[in-house]
């Protein structure tokens, strides 16, 4: 390991050197921002709904009195029985910015008046859910579990992973074998079949904090045990090096060794390991909230939202619920090149 | 081996039986079954038992070749096992080839194009496949076929399935090539997925056996490039790729769940989350243990082809 000064300028130099890793943290920060201003940024509440506007397509924009305005909407059936959205011409709502305390939106008075038709209007940037819930407002309230969920996941596995592999490295012999043998088995598992195990012993209808919770630690305990061997060959190799040695002979109890010096040294390996594994996290909650047994609604995440596109019928009527996923692909493939970026910087057999 | 696997069903056991729901509950709920015979299935398969005795009748049976019987199908496990395992091989050899066909002569080629244009475009798309969730793709992928219109020589690619529906009907050659044809989209779906990482060791390794003495002697004495590459350099860069075979192979066991799932591939995957649903106990044991030891198997293959290609290592 560098000092702390060389690692940083390794990092910076990694960053400036590659365009792509540049855009990739900006995307990244973009997303985490979006996530916590949710509550700002998004036009309607995450569980907004309105049942006159079931699947309605994204909006069409029109410039009425100089101002971007949309027209109300409502549906008829065709003779296939599909809905068809018609829009009220004679009848503008402007988008404002800065209205009900939101960034942008319509102003409730002005789209609450409904013209003879029935038709309301409501501002669907990315189109409607089956309930005429706004799809980029539950994206953005979404995000905050998508994006969460990994970091959360990653901290609770490693630390699994700092103890488990610590403690074995460490004292060898009988804990060592024991703890070994236990994570070969655990990684002889599937990882789906451990997911749908783990899944299977948790009701889905609890709290949502509490799904929330248990989806989380689910994540975590199918990335530890690999964790955990690297942590344990490498505090092995820590335990001759002559200042645990020195610091055994003054008589320092093993865990406070164990604590104290040995893990630090494990910190630079376990931050890129983090950040690698980091998208694998986020793809898996999004896989288990649509196979409908993450996130349930009305809670959301990117994986809740995209089951509204897990039929091939749902997705020729309404593709725009296929958006989810573009932000789920955005977010894993920045997540990649940031961490290939770091890995090229601080890892020194990377040098090509 | 053995060890392991028994771990592995300890695990599952113990997990499935914290599971809150019950295996008949389905049996119990219709007013047709009697309560004797359902009394009569709990005392067979000791549904009244205590856990770690209900585990060691359920192993006394495996032992013995009964995997139990499945309440969700009606029939036994093995069978329903054995057919699925079948459909998941198939899916895993198809888009093992695919991936292969594709990525090593990619890999090779941006090793001898480094750093200039097609490289740097074949590492964009490595990265592009590798973070497109197989989910996602396989919903992109389907979408795409649904809209796509009858094409020449292969018609409308099928959505989902293993076969038509009609294939008893069909003629030998006519149903092998309908199952390539529902092969082809959960295939390349995979395929996709695994192309980057085997592109980017096919690259890595192709750069690094190129930068060896002995193929600076072999370009001295006046060999043409291509009998460099592919006369000397070509199998010792192939040495890493080789024994990425068996752990990639493995890794599609679990990876390809998500996308039978999505196509309705009736393969393992599928099998899993269904007898996870419906608490189908048996069943779920069977294809934790079957993926297991697939995955072991496929381990294991990796060791045996990285010592047949590489004299240099010895199984023990």
């Amino acid at each position: 390991m560098n000092g702390t000064t060389g690692t940083f300028s390794r990092l910076r130099s990694a960053f400036a050197s590659s365009p792509l890793a540049k855009t990739a943290l900006v995307v990244l920060g973009g997303l985490y921002l979006a996530a916590v201003l949710a509550g700002w940024l998004a036009p309607y509440g995450m569980d907004d709904e309105s049942r006159g506007h079931s699947w309605a397509p994204p909006s069409s924009w029109h410039w009425v009195d100089g101002r971007p305005s949309i027209h109300p909407v409502s549906y008829t059936f065709d003779e296939n029985a599909r809905r068809v959205y018609v829009e009220d011409s004679s009848r503008a709502v402007p988008v404002r910015l800065f209205v009900n305390g939101r960034l942008f939106g319509l102003d409730s008075l002005e789209a609450a008046a409904t013209s003879e038709g029935g038709a309301s209007a409501r501002l669907y940037l990315l189109g409607a859910d089956a309930r005429g819930r706004d799809l980029l407002s539950r994206l953005l309230y979404g995000s905050r579990v998508s994006l969460s969920i990994g970091i959360v996941g990653v901290s609770i596995s490693t630390l699994i992973a700092l103890v488990v592999g610590g403690l074995a490295g460490f004292f060898g012999g009988w804990v060592d074998r024991l703890l070994m043998r236990l994570c070969e088995v655990f990684m002889l598992i599937p990882a789906f079949y451990l997911l749908m195990l783990l899944r299977a012993t948790l009701p889905l209808d609890w709290d949502s904090r509490v799904v929330y919770l248990s989806i989380v630690l689910i994540l975590s305990f199918i990335g530890w045990a690999g964790l955990a061997r690297v942590i344990r060959g490498l505090v092995q190799s820590l335990r001759s090096a002559d200042y645990i040695v020195a610091a055994r002979a003054l008589g320092v109890p093993p865990l406070v060794i164990l604590r104290r010096h040995a893990l630090p040294q494990t910190f630079g390996f376990l931050a890129i390991q983090a950040t690698l594994s980091i998208p694998g996290y986020v793809v898996a909650e999004s896989g288990l909230s649509l196979l409908g047994l993450g996130i349930q609604d009305p809670q959301t995440s990117w994986g809740n939202l995209l089951q509204e596109a897990m039929s091939i019928a749902e997705i020729r009527l309404h593709p725009w619920s296929l958006i989810p996923g573009l932000f789920l692909f955005a977010a894993v493939l920045s997540y990649n090149l940031a961490g290939d970026a770091l890995r090229d910087a601080l890892d020194p057999r990377s040098d090509r | 081996m053995i060890p392991m696997l028994l771990g592995v069903s300890i695990i599952a056991f113990g997990l499935l039986s914290l599971s809150p729901g019950d295996p008949l509950a389905a049996q119990r709920g219709n007013p047709q079954v009697p309560d004797e015979l359902i009394r009569r299935i709990e005392r067979q398969y000791g549904f009244d038992k205590p856990v770690p005795e209900q585990y060691l009748r359920w192993l006394g049976r495996v032992v013995q070749g009964d995997l139990g019987y499945s309440f969700k199908f009606k029939r036994p496990v093995a069978d329903v096992i054995a057919e699925r395992m079948a459909a998941t091989l198939l899916l895993a050899l198809f888009s093992t080839l695919l991936t292969w066909f594709l990525a090593v002569p990619l890999g090779v080629w941006s090793a001898l194009r480094r750093s200039e244009w097609p490289d740097q475009v074949v590492s964009v798309l490595a990265f592009v496949g590798m973070s497109l969730p197989s989910f996602f793709l396989a919903l992109l992928l389907l979408y795409g076929a649904s809209v796509l219109p009858e094409l020449p020589l292969i018609g409308r690619i099928p959505i989902g399935g293993l076969v038509s529906p009609g294939f008893d009907q069909l003629g030998p050659v006519a149903r092998v090539l309908d199952v390539l044809k529902h092969l082809l989209l959960p295939g390349v779906v995979l395929a996709i997925g695994g192309l980057a990482g085997l592109q980017r060791v096919a690259r890595g390794s192709t750069l690094e056996t190129l930068s060896q003495p002995y193929i600076l002697a072999a370009r001295a004495r006046g060999l043409s490039d291509r009998r460099v590459l592919w006369g000397h350099a070509f199998r010792n860069a192939a040495n890493p790729l080789i024994t990425l075979l068996g752990f990639e192979f493995s890794a599609l066991l679990s990876g390809a769940a998500f996308t039978e799932i999505i196509t309705s591939w009736p393969g393992m995957g599928l099998v899993a989350l269904e007898a996870v649903r419906s608490k189908d106990m048996f069943l779920v044991m069977a294809t934790v243990l079957m993926g297991s030891l697939l995955l072991l198997i496929g381990n294991l293959l990796a060791d045996i082809l990285h010592a047949w290609n590489d004299p240099r290592v010895k199984l023990s």
